[in-house]
């Protein structure tokens, strides 16, 4: 049974959300979402490297022996970390900074082995190029939004670039929400609400069923 | 209707003892202390108190509205978490607070892990925890010297165990003052008598066991006596120690939880001593002037450890075959 293109992209969101439904990727999801800008660059960061390395993956598929597939999944999946970590070196040095050691740590992130393992392994290279960028998107989503909420409650306001909304924060900011603390009763109660949102729906599908 | 057998472990035997009515008790027992708060530090403990306690309650039916669980305000579970989180707050803060902090309490510490009897940790000082991290500032200034029904000086005071600590300048108060409750601090925990009265109304009604405060009460007095003063050995100011912070109100209104203390009696003294210790460790050692809240939390992290390792003797056997079935 082959899916659609469409369907390996748009899955990426809901049903095979990485950070809430699959819970992988967690290290940089919980401590890079400061701030919206980071969560952005972090997320496409990961969208280039999921992408490269799913259609690379795929190409080489039917040459790749089994027994020594996971060097050649590192090779392929640390070749566009270097990339991306020399060009955010170069021109956004400032963010170079901020994300600091979790830009190299990509090559380790489950969500990249993980779809190269599970998906890009097994299916035609467009799949795999869907299922790259709709996954590297739903986790992009998932930290801006995760890092919008953190912000805004943390720091009063959210701040991209030289805009800033609300322009002076109007409540006294709860630092503990830029903490680790925060970082985890924010992701758990945003699965939280994911997971009863989804069980409605099933049990709606359910019913119809019947 | 039908008949149902209803199948238990024992013990079988009942006590007219009901959530409710023994949750009563706790409240009976917190009100000295409440009086005593408003006594001292005037009309703003009171409605620091009222704002922790409806937003508690409040928080609790709306929740279990919104998940379509049985409303169990009645219960006054969420009453005592409401004072007892008000109880731990310094009298100056701003009444969002008390608001904010019940609410997380309620929500997050208690009913998202099942409600009444499921949660993992004192929801109160969940709260305070969270309130702490959140806004620290506010948590740790607010102090205000105490006065007579409202006679409240306006300006930041120095707690003792910050002038113990050497982090604040300031005299230290009498012995009897402490006692009393005359003195900077949160709300609920200056008075001494006043939480004692409420303690030894708990322990005469069976409500509490006293092998918790006790314990954690008197390694406190131990280990403050002994590591007390820096360089020297058994010269530390233990009695102040004791008396300062919130370390009576924690050992018998916090540390007794019933959900997250252990319940054999080897556990709750092993229970009150680990507090004891912990407490003294973020005293003497740790970064923040007082630890009694911190210990209690860490304690109730491990208590479902402590009931592994004091399995109750099996009726019946002895030494050997106890530490067998025990494995």
């Amino acid at each position: 049974m082959r899916r659609s293109v469409f369907y390996d992209f748009i899955k990426g969101f809901i049903e095979e959300n990485p950070t809430f439904r699959l819970v992988i990727g967690m290290c940089p999801t919980l401590a890079v979402t400061t701030s919206v800008v980071n969560g952005f660059w972090m997320g496409v960061s990961v969208i280039f490297v999921l992408v490269f390395a799913n259609v690379f993956v795929s190409l080489l598929r039917k040459v790749t022996p089994d027994e020594i597939r996971l060097p050649v999944f590192v090779i392929l999946i640390a070749t566009p970390v270097v990339i991306v970590e020399l060009v955010m070196r170069a021109y956004l040095p400032a963010m170079y900074e901020i994300l600091g050691i979790f830009v190299p740590l990509i090559v380790v992130n489950c969500i990249i082995i993980a779809r190269a393992e599970a998906f890009a392994f097994k299916q035609p290279v467009l799949n795999s190029f869907a299922d790259g960028l709709g996954i590297g998107a739903g986790y992009t989503l998932n930290l801006i939004l995760i890092s919008g909420i953190r912000e805004f409650l943390g720091t009063g306001q959210i701040t991209v670039g030289s805009f800033r909304f609300p322009a002076a924060p109007f409540f006294e900011p709860a630092a503990v929400m830029l903490t680790p603390p925060g970082g985890f009763i924010c992701l758990g109660l945003l699965m939280a609400v994911l997971n009863v949102l989804l069980a409605r729906r099933e049990r709606k599908a359910k019913a119809q069923a019947v | 209707m039908t008949e149902r057998l209803v199948v238990s472990p024992s013990p079988h035997w009942k006590t007219g003892k009901t959530v409710p009515a023994l949750m009563l008790d706790v409240v009976m027992a917190l009100m000295p202390a409440v009086v005593a708060s408003v006594v001292f530090f005037g009309w703003k403990a009171l409605a620091i108190i009222l704002t922790s306690v409806s937003s508690a309650v409040i928080s609790e039916a709306v929740y279990e509205k919104a998940v379509k669980r049985e409303v169990t305000i009645k219960d006054y579970s969420a009453v005592i978490t409401g004072i007892l989180l008000a109880m731990n707050m310094p009298p100056g803060v701003p009444l969002w607070m008390p608001a904010i902090g019940s609410a997380f309490a309620i929500v997050i510490a208690k009913q998202l892990f099942g409600g009444l009897g499921c949660n993992f940790v004192n929801p109160a000082l969940a709260g305070r925890a969270f309130l702490m991290a959140a806004w620290p500032l506010h948590m740790t200034r607010d102090w205000l010297a105490p006065g007579f029904f409202g006679g409240v000086d306006a300006a930041a005071s120095a707690t003792p165990l910050a002038v113990l600590k050497g982090a604040s300048g300031g005299a230290l108060p009498g012995i009897w003052d402490m006692l009393l409750g005359n003195r900077a601090g949160c709300l609920g925990e200056t008075s001494i008598i006043a939480i004692l009265i409420g303690g030894i109304y708990l322990i005469w009604k069976e409500v509490i066991d006293p092998r918790i405060p006790l314990g954690f009460i008197g390694t406190v007095f131990v280990l403050t006596w002994v590591f007390g003063k820096p360089g020297a050995f058994f010269q530390g100011n233990a009695v102040y120690h004791i008396l300062s912070g919130g370390l009576f109100l924690g050992a018998f209104f916090m540390a007794t939880d019933y959900v997250t203390s252990p319940v054999t009696a080897k556990g709750r003294l092993l229970m009150g001593i680990g507090c004891g210790a912990i407490t003294v460790l973020i005293r003497l050692w740790g970064g923040y002037p007082e630890g009694v809240s911190y210990s209690i939390l860490l304690m109730n992290l491990v208590t479902p450890l402590i009931d592994r390792v004091v399995v109750p003797r099996y009726y019946g056997w002895k030494g050997e075959a106890r530490k067998e079935k025990a494995l």
